[in-house]
């Protein structure tokens, strides 16, 4: 198994959640598919969905909900 | 009381607009910013700036104890709220007054009304201005609702009361659909919303988006003529002008004169702005909601009255009385103006955060620019994407159309996208030529152009470095 990064495809404010009253999207430990939506990032109001990217299992994530983020930087480290 | 330091709870070229008032009128001005902010034009034109927080705007333009703790420690008297943010919160408002400082808008009270989609139907109703017929308040029963819809006829939406921002919402065309559709309605309404409230309200179609400017003391009222904004995408204004083209003089009158008698009804202090739906094949006008700030597109009614909007507004609030009267208030020609937005309309309006490298600005005779750039400024991903907007004037239509024609062609912002090609393409339609369209004119018209809005520009760009 090696550790990979999800990177945030965007600056922006990013979210765990879809809704502020909705559950996380994922949390650690959870198996994912390349496919799934990890999160969003908001970038001048508009909300746009973070994917994994890769199949495989999130080690721990590394943005916090409503956290500011920059393009390229790292938001979760996953086991493929 | 005269105002003696303002401060600026806003950001982007509101900001720098208001921080250009205050200064002509003599009061010094304090700007607040976000840690993502700190770099902004505004920040560097205000005599002094303190930091409110992180990037988020919850964390920062929201918080309404940082700003009022800022106007405290730079010994500010005064706290304009631009539009946006708090601009339209009746508590900041209240803070703001019981804090011993000076709002500049109206009294909580005139924002809480305003606020209240059915208290502000009742204070038009009252004031004898014509609303979008429907019910007042939520319904209950669909034979409530049916008994309603007999009345105002057909087509009608169906809403639901706790909906927003376009969800929820059904047209019905006829009796039969309305049976049909009402149930439905309300059980998506209960499951969606855990509400199966509803309002039903007549659909206006091809209605122009027509807005009346105010200017009150709490005793007089003056209007400023009005505004048509019916070039629209996902209900976000994309050009505007002064005067409407679609008015006659005798609906112009009576529109503006129903503009003066509602606010006149609510005491109404400050700049504000009635909005109605406009159908120009009955001549009908309809209120929609009175917006209690300072609005993005106020530069087209300043540029064909010369009322300086902003310097008004302030000179309000530190208690001067209205210093024009009706008949003072002349329109003279046209104006247009565009919003520039770090948005790519050859990719869906993506939003385009990034760093202007070349900055070019139009210039000559009766043309404005209001913005927040300069060279080299990063445009922050964090709040929305208004760079600013150009502004022309003309002494009619044509020539304001050909004027902002060539003032787009001298504009010149690179680093990102922006919406310049849009209005390149809408400034050279025969229909926006000839201001045949309405508010749900635009959407359509971008799928059937969309390939008008990737092409290269025009090579003419004269190059003028400032």
């Amino acid at each position: 198994m090696a550790t990979q990064q999800i990177f945030s495809p965007l600056p922006g404010i990013f979210y765990r959640k879809p809704a502020p009253d909705k559950p996380d999207y994922k949390t650690d430990g959870d198996i994912i598919a390349d496919s799934d939506t990890i999160g969003l990032i908001e970038v001048m109001k508009s909300f746009n969905e973070v994917k994994a990217g890769a199949a495989g299992k999130i080690v721990r994530f590394l943005a916090e909900n409503e956290e500011a983020v920059m393009a390229g930087q790292p938001i979760a480290e996953i086991d493929v | 009381m005269t105002i003696q330091k303002l401060l600026i709870a806003n950001r982007g070229e509101i900001a720098v607009r208001i921080i250009r008032a205050a200064r002509e009128l003599g009061i010094a001005t304090v700007q607040v910013y976000s840690k993502a902010d700190k770099d902004s034009l505004a920040v560097r034109l205000a005599d002094e700036s303190i930091e409110i927080g992180p990037p988020q705007a919850s964390k920062s333009y929201l918080n309404q104890a940082t700003i009022l703790a800022a106007a405290r420690t730079t010994g500010a008297d005064a706290i304009h709220p631009g539009y946006g943010f708090l601009a339209e919160n009746a508590e900041f408002a209240a803070a703001v007054e019981a804090a011993g400082l000076i709002f500049v808008g109206p009294t909580a009270q005139s924002i809480r009304l305003m606020g209240d989609k059915v208290a502000a139907r009742e204070a038009a109703a009252a004031a004898g201005v014509p609303t979008v017929p429907g019910s007042a308040g939520r319904l209950e029963s669909a034979d409530a609702a049916f008994a309603l819809v007999e009345k105002t006829g057909f087509p009608v939406m169906i809403k639901a009361a706790a909906g927003g921002g376009g969800r929820g919402i059904r047209i019905a065309r006829s009796a039969e659909e309305f049976h049909h559709l009402m149930p439905q309605a309300q059980a998506e309404a209960l499951a969606a919303f855990g509400d199966g409230g509803l309002y039903v309200e007549k659909l206006i179609e091809g209605a122009r988006h027509i807005e009346v400017q105010i200017l009150g003391d709490g005793c007089d009222v003056i209007h400023c003529f009005e505004r048509e904004c019916s070039l629209q995408r996902r209900r976000q204004k994309v050009w505007e002008e002064a005067p409407s083209p679609s008015l006659t003089p005798a609906v112009r009158d009576e529109l503006c004169s129903s503009a003066v008698a509602l606010a006149k009804a609510v005491d109404y202090r400050g700049a504000g702005t009635l909005e109605y739906l406009y159908d120009d094949r009955s001549h009908e006008f309809y209120f929609l909601e009175m917006n209690t700030r300072i609005q993005v597109e106020h530069p087209v009614t300043e540029m064909v009255t010369g009322i300086d909007l902003v310097g008004e507004m302030i000179r309000i609030a530190g208690g001067e009385p209205l210093r024009i009267s009706q008949d003072q208030v002349r329109v003279r020609g046209h104006s247009i103006e565009v919003r520039i937005n770090a948005e790519d309309p050859a990719k869906g309006f993506l939003p385009c955060p990034g760093t202007i490298s070349t900055l070019s600005v139009p210039e000559g005779e009766a043309v404005r620019f209001d913005s927040m750039l300069y060279q080299g400024y990063t445009v922050p991903p964090f709040y929305d994407s208004l760079l600013g907007k150009l502004i022309v004037h003309g002494e009619d239509r044509p020539s304001a159309i050909r004027r902002l024609e060539r003032a787009l062609a001298e504009l010149s912002v690179e680093g990102l996208a922006t919406t310049k090609p849009l209005h390149q393409a809408l400034v050279r339609d025969p229909d926006v030529r000839a201001a045949r369209f309405h508010t749900a004119w635009l959407e359509p018209w971008l799928e059937t152009h969309a390939a008008a809005l990737t092409t290269a520009e025009p090579s003419t760009t004269a190059k003028v470095a400032r």
